[in-house]
């Protein structure tokens, strides 16, 4: 197999610059690296804080391309809408798009509270907009819905750091390897596509319904996202700059922290953002499926109960998780990517 | 020398891996474990043609019709939606809360609005899987490179070939990103979506056997979604490499330039 092959996931990097701007302001700053470049002589200052923000501008324009280009979603992350270009734009006409969204969000709730008032559909099957909102905001009130939307993140949260944990471990060790990495490209390739819920019989089997049958799911979706992204960005190094670090005399452990955290942390950071996400819906899955304590279970009794209305409640409050789990993401990239080109270009914008 | 070495490589962890099990029940035959040639004899005695014919390929063909729909709707969708800024604006915070419903939770939505029949398990798969299409159609029409779009208006193009020559081709990459999201996402909401009130199909038939304690039939139901989760991406990436031939053979240009 070609080294293609061994990071099927979205391609990460940047395919054609979004905007001309962009563009320029990139060349931009490539010369200006290569001037400072030409200035520095100073040994210390590159072998040491130096090392990353020198690699992010000189080796490759762009590194965090990843994060705002190419449609890396992911099973359910959001297609990517951020970029400098954006940012501007979206100042610009901030007003005018915000009050077009609530419109667009008023228009779908209208027609969700008309459709069952008219008849259109059983009321009783799609309760009206408000009585599945009026239904939501007294779950808000109630201890066993924080009961469940804590028993959910919990899973979720504990999901996240074993897979989180063990891809980053086992992903350094196989990317930092030409060996390894031939040597596992094919098993991996076999074991991602399969779908996680093949094992949800086997979680039933060997944990019933307590929650390590949802880590079991959980763990093992996520990990194939972040595995591949660690994967993408320790390959990612540029020869160059590890020569360099080489030729300072950087040790393995100082060259693992200086030169090739820095490249893979955006790839991380985009695969934990992805695996959130999968995360989320194999917790919820689980709890319906198995029937593990969570918003899931409480969504099919509320089904087999008949409560429609709390079951289009609880559907509303999954959503909102969702949402919510999307943004905290976000901030979080973008808090850990602060120092990164991308982030830093669309803060100055 | 290279092939033999290339081969090897792709063999050599499998068969370590096939080792490690082979040894490992080779002891007392354990309860949840069966043996390699155990599941290899349950694999050829379940999977006859019967069944094939009874669970799998309806599943297949859920699925299948799921993921064409996806698609249609998805890119047909993203062309108007990326098209025009106040319909994007309009609809994009609503769409956002939609895809961030775990699609699962639309079973007994669904089930409730439609029925228990195949129309609700397609439509449970393209509620979960047209996201990512429509998203990413969206989000590539929106990044159109603008030279291209101000040539093709100077040249005086009209619509249908715009769209044709233009907009589509400039947004596949993004839409075959999505497309291969959406896939996974299918394939999961196929086997849950039979997980409920069925009789028939793939998914119906592994939790069947986990119930009756067919443990060596449900580990080869579980290897058959694999195997299909495997087919499945093999025929993207070859796809993908017709649609997108262009595109990779641009970027190699580049690239080396």
């Amino acid at each position: 197999m070609t080294d293609e092959s061994v990071n099927p996931g979205p391609e990460p990097r940047r395919k054609t610059p979004e905007t001309r701007e962009e563009e320029a302001h990139r060349l931009h700053r490539w010369e200006s690296s290569g001037r400072s470049d030409h200035r520095g002589g100073v040994p210390g200052r590159h072998a040491g804080g130096s090392t990353s923000a020198g690699l992010d501008v000189a080796t490759r324009p762009d590194p965090a391309a990843p994060m705002s280009s190419v449609a890396q979603t992911g099973a359910t992350g959001r297609a990517t809408t951020s970029g400098p270009g954006r940012a501007r734009r979206q100042r610009r006409r901030g007003w005018s798009t915000r009050l077009l969204g609530a419109a667009g969000v008023l228009g779908m709730l209208l027609t969700w509270e008309i459709v069952p008032r008219t008849g259109f559909v059983n009321e009783r099957f799609m309760p009206p907009a408000s009585e599945a909102i009026g239904g939501l905001i007294s779950n808000f009130g109630l201890t066993q819905f924080w009961i469940a939307v804590l028993d959910t993140m919990h899973a979720w949260a504990l999901g996240m750091v074993i897979a989180v944990a063990l891809a980053v471990v086992l992903g350094f060790i196989i990317g930092t390897s030409p060996f390894l990495r031939r040597f596992t490209n094919s098993t991996i390739e076999f074991l991602r596509p399969v779908p996680s819920v093949a094992l949800i019989p086997l979680a039933v089997l060997l944990f019933g319904f307590d929650i390590e049958s949802s880590l079991m799911l959980i763990v093992y979706a996520c990990f194939w996202q972040v595995l591949i992204q660690v994967l993408y960005g320790v390959a990612d190094v540029d020869a160059v700059a590890m020569n360099t670090a080489r030729s300072y005399g950087l040790g393995p452990v100082a060259r693992i922290r200086y030169v090739i955290f820095p490249t893979a942390l955006p790839y991380l950071m985009t695969g934990v953002r992805l695996a959130a996400a999968v995360a989320l819906i194999l917790a919820i899955t689980a709890q319906l499926v198995i029937g593990t304590p969570g918003l899931g279970a409480e969504i099919a009794s509320a089904q087999s109960g008949g409560n429609y209305v709390a079951m289009y409640a609880l559907v509303l409050a999954t959503g909102l998780l969702g949402v919510l789990i999307n943004l905290v993401m976000r901030m979080i990239e973008r808090k850990v990517l602060s120092w990164h080109s991308s982030v830093r270009t669309e803060v100055a914008a | 020398m290279k092939y033999i070495r290339s081969a090897l490589h792709i063999v050599a962890l499998p068969l370590i891996l096939l080792f490690i099990w082979f040894i490992s029940t080779l002891g007392e035959p354990n309860f949840f474990i069966p043996t390699p040639q155990q599941l290899v004899e349950t694999f050829i005695n379940t999977w006859t043609a019967d069944r094939f014919l009874g669970d799998v390929f309806p599943s297949l063909g859920r699925l299948i019709v799921g993921i064409a729909l996806s698609i249609v709707v998805g890119i047909v969708g993203g062309l108007l939606i990326g098209s025009f800024r106040w319909l994007r604006a309009l609809l994009e915070p609503t769409l956002e809360f939609f895809r961030a419903i775990p699609p699962t939770v639309l079973i007994p939505v669904l089930m409730l609005l439609v029925g228990v029949g195949d129309d609700m398990k397609v439509s449970v798969i393209v509620l979960g899987a047209v996201w990512p299409i429509l998203l990413n159609t969206i989000e590539g029409v929106r990044s159109m490179d603008e030279v291209l779009a101000d040539t093709s208006r100077t040249y005086g193009m009209n619509r249908v070939n715009t769209v044709r020559y233009l907009i589509l081709p400039s947004a596949m990459p993004q839409i075959m990103a999505g497309i291969r999201q959406s896939l996974s996402i299918a394939l999961i909401l196929m086997v849950i979506s039979e997980m409920f009130a069925s009789t028939e199909g793939l998914g119906f038939a592994i939790v069947q056997f986990q119930r009756s304690f067919a443990i060596p039939e449900m580990w080869s139901g579980i290897a058959l979604l694999g195997f299909i989760g495997v087919l499945m991406s093999f025929i993207f990436q070859l796809a993908e490499r017709w649609i997108l031939g262009w595109y990779h053979g641009l970027r190699e240009i580049e690239q080396s330039a």
